[in-house]
């Protein structure tokens, strides 16, 4: 060990590795894994979430999975949640749809309208 | 980087390794593998969580979810529910806290929620082996800023204004110690970490050193600075072969990656640390015994002065130091003093780590700032008394310390108050005892150790504490005269007064407080030849109660040397001369007709 500098970059590069164990209060993507989430898709979406959270280098950012939220005709779902927002509810997310809400929503803080759920509807 | 979703921590502390958590482990990874989610979970060892008693341990992360006693075999369920349906395991979650919500965190449980960890803040966070999560968690940044940026007694100074005080026992201040040692001119200076932990059911060293094996060693280091030492050795048990070996892992790693060894950081500062075994006698936890033991002498305390901060091992000056103390150095260094000055009571700064054994629910390690209640303790983070049981008194300071009665309940816990009230910080043991418990058999048992290990050369403590150990036996078996209570006491101011080492000083202080808080119990055992809570073998007699006995001869039948008799459908009786007292009657009645008293 040389010097300060090297010992930030091992720090840096380890990171994301212990943050998840540290960190309350971060942006977290939650994908719906019941059996018809599954079904309908879910897994590739949480795959494609966490392809895009690892390219993008985002440690900053939980990925969850929970059960069934009883809407199965509109599986898969996913939400997202910023702490101090409402949560907000995507559904029918394809792989590709789930990249961009990472990049729309996450990332650009613009929440991807036609995609969330309408309680109205 | 490598990017895991969840990660899911499995304590690998000494407590639930002896619980098959590696079988877990492994299960684990071969349910995870199966399903072919290894390179989205990663699966972690840990150190001890101190929650050993529901061990083994699980936490999952992001969410914190806890669970506890988790068998091998609970593995295929959790990776199927939790981690690929995300519906965690409710019946592995810990049970007070299940109704209120779902999902239970961690830091929801009312054992974590007021404990403070600042030595444990790793464990059972980090996977010890592994050097890069220790410096992901900020570790090694201390040594760095120490020798890159600081003078040796500005790190002196820094641990002064903090008002850190030695875990291990009597309390020094840790900035003083090294403070006397820096100035002493040699060609070769030491630093030595007391891992020896002789306490009986004090392990928090253990923990830290199988949780967190860097941070003692970054400390090592930041203390050879200050000092201008380049040699540290750790004195370890060897019945600590899980710590024994974590450290053998850390040392190695550090030696890889410049962290110890030679120029380190390119300061021209040197240093290493070797590991030294201890064969596990109490005394060699004295520090002068300790240098003794690990120059390879027999480890026998020796008269101070000369402190060790002057003449140490080999005759070099040597700063010793606690494995808890170690702990506190490089946050404080991180922190701040004043960080750390801003936790605690006037005179006793930063957290202290108990381990919580006795009749207590929760039995493991807390962390606490000091100045917490003793009620706070026992009632909120240990969960109460088991069944219901009254409090009678908790014994702090191990064999060295006292007793605390409920009217010590809510004095803040501090070294100051606890001398105070005739016991000590110590290394942290706190044993909690219910109405069940008998003060005399309590104090027999902490002089029975202290006499088992004194060392044998001086005489009050080699030969007195033998004479008090068996005036005790003898108020124990019902033979106690009323000149044993005076007997005790002067024998106890001898043995203080005329013994080299703190020791033999301290043994008869379980005694002498138990003699202060309980006196009544002594005296009943002697002048009514009666054990009041039910233990002393000899006071008690198994009596039947004629009025529920229904003489069924169930306890007849059962009992060992047939000295109960009767006849059917009439009450039985027990033949005091031929009844051994083993209670087999008493466990076998369906009535509750059999009565100890
Ligand atoms: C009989 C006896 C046993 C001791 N055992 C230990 C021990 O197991 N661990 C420990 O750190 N200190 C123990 N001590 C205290 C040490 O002598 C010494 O005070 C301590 O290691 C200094 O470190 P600290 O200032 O960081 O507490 C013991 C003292 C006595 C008299
Ligand atoms: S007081 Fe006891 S343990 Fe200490 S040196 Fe004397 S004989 Fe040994
Ligand atoms: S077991 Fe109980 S009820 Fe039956 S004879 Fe013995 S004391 Fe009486
Ligand atoms: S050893 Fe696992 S919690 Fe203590
Ligand atoms: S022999 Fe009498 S109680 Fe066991």
């Amino acid at each position: 060990m040389k010097s300060i500098e090297e010992l930030r970059a091992i720090k840096e590069r380890n990171k994301g590795d212990v943050v998840s164990r540290n960190e309350k209060g971060v942006p977290t993507v939650n994908v719906h894994m019941g059996t018809c989430g599954i079904a309908a898709g879910a897994r590739e979406v949480l795959t494609a979430v966490m392809d895009e959270v690892k390219t993008r280098n985002l440690d900053q950012i939980h990925i969850v999975q929970s059960g069934c939220p009883g809407m199965c005709i509109n599986e898969p779902m996913l939400t997202v949640t910023i702490p101090g927002e409402k949560p907000y509810v995507y559904i029918k997310v394809t792989p590709e749809n789930a990249k961009s809400i990472v990049l729309r929503h996450l990332i650009n803080k613009q929440p991807v309208q036609e995609w969330l759920l309408n309680l109205d509807k | 980087m490598d990017f895991y979703r969840a990660h899911v921590l499995i304590c690998a502390g000494t407590g639930c390794s002896s619980m098959e958590s590696r079988l877990l482990r492994q299960n684990m990874h071969e349910e995870i593998l199966k399903r072919g989610l290894d390179k989205e979970i990663k699966v972690i060892e840990t150190g001890c969580f101190g929650f050993c008693n529901m061990g083994p341990i699980m936490v999952v992360y992001p969410e914190g979810t806890f669970y506890c006693q988790v068998q091998p075999s609970d593995a295929a369920q959790i990776v199927e529910e939790h981690l690929v349906k995300g519906r965690p395991v409710e019946r592995l979650l810990y049970q007070h806290e299940k109704e209120s919500t779902d999902t239970v965190e961690m830091e929801n449980i009312e054992f974590f929620k007021h404990q403070k960890r600042v030595a444990l803040e790793n464990c059972g966070r980090i996977n010890p082996e592994n050097i890069e999560e220790y410096i992901a968690q900020d570790g090694y940044f201390a040594l760095a800023q120490c020798v890159n940026e600081m003078k040796p007694e500005e790190v002196i100074d820094v641990i002064k204004k903090s008002g850190l005080r030695g875990r291990g026992g009597a309390g020094f201040p840790t900035g003083m110690k090294w403070s006397f040692a820096a100035p002493v001119q040699a060609d070769q200076k030491y630093v030595v970490c007391n891992a020896d932990e002789g306490d009986p059911g004090a392990f928090m060293d253990r923990s830290v050193l199988e949780g967190d094996p860097h941070s003692v060693l970054e400390a090592m280091a930041i203390a050879g600075y200050a000092i201008g030492a380049s040699q540290g050795y750790i004195y370890v048990r060897a019945e600590y072969p899980i710590a024994v070996e974590r450290l053998k892992i850390a040392i190695k790693q550090a030696r890889e990656y410049g962290l110890l060894g030679k120029n380190i950081f390119e300061s021209g500062f040197d240093f290493d640390v070797d590991i030294r075994l201890g064969a596990g006698a109490f005394v060699c936890g004295e520090e002068t015994a300790l240098l003794a033991s690990t120059e390879g002498r027999r480890g026998e305390p020796r008269p101070r002065p000369p402190f060790p901060a002057v003449s140490g091992l080999f005759g070099k000056p040597t700063v010793i130091n606690n494995v808890e103390t170690l702990a506190n150095i490089p946050k404080i260094i991180r922190n701040g003093w004043e960080w750390f000055a801003a936790m605690g009571t006037e005179k006793s700064k930063g957290t202290k780590v108990f381990a919580l054994a006795g009749k207590i629910n929760n039995i493991g390690l807390i962390e606490i700032p000091m100045g917490t209640s003793l009620r706070t303790i026992i009632y909120d983070i240990g969960g109460g008394i088991p069944k219901g049981k009254k409090f009678k008194a908790a014994q702090t300071g191990g064999p060295s310390g006292g007793c605390l009665t409920e009217s010590h309940l809510d004095i803040p816990i501090d070294y100051e108050n606890l001398t105070a009230a005739g016991s000590m910080m110590g290394s942290g043991g706190l044993i909690v005892m219910d109405e069940d418990t008998c003060m005399v058999d309590i104090a027999r048992f902490f002089l029975e150790f202290t006499q088992e290990e004194s060392c044998g050369k001086c005489p009050p403590c080699r030969i007195g504490t033998k004479r008090m150990l068996e005036i005790l036996d003898k108020i124990t078996s019902g033979n106690g005269t009323p000149e044993d209570l005076t007997n005790l006491e002067t024998l106890a101011e001898t043995i203080k007064d005329a013994s080299l080492c703190a020791l033999g000083q301290t043994a008869p202080n379980p005694v002498l407080s138990t003699l202060k808080h309980f006196r009544h119990e002594y005296e009943a055992h002697i002048y009514d030849k009666k054990c009041p809570a039910g233990v002393c073998q000899a006071l008690l007699s198994y009596k039947i109660d004629a009025r529920k006995c229904k003489g069924c001869s169930l306890c007849a039948r059962n009992c060992p040397t047939e000295a109960i008799s009767g006849k059917i459908k009439e009450p039985y009786i027990i033949d005091q001369a031929k009844c051994i007292k083993c209670g087999e009657c008493m466990n076998r009645c369906k009535f509750g007709a059999v009565i100890k008293e």
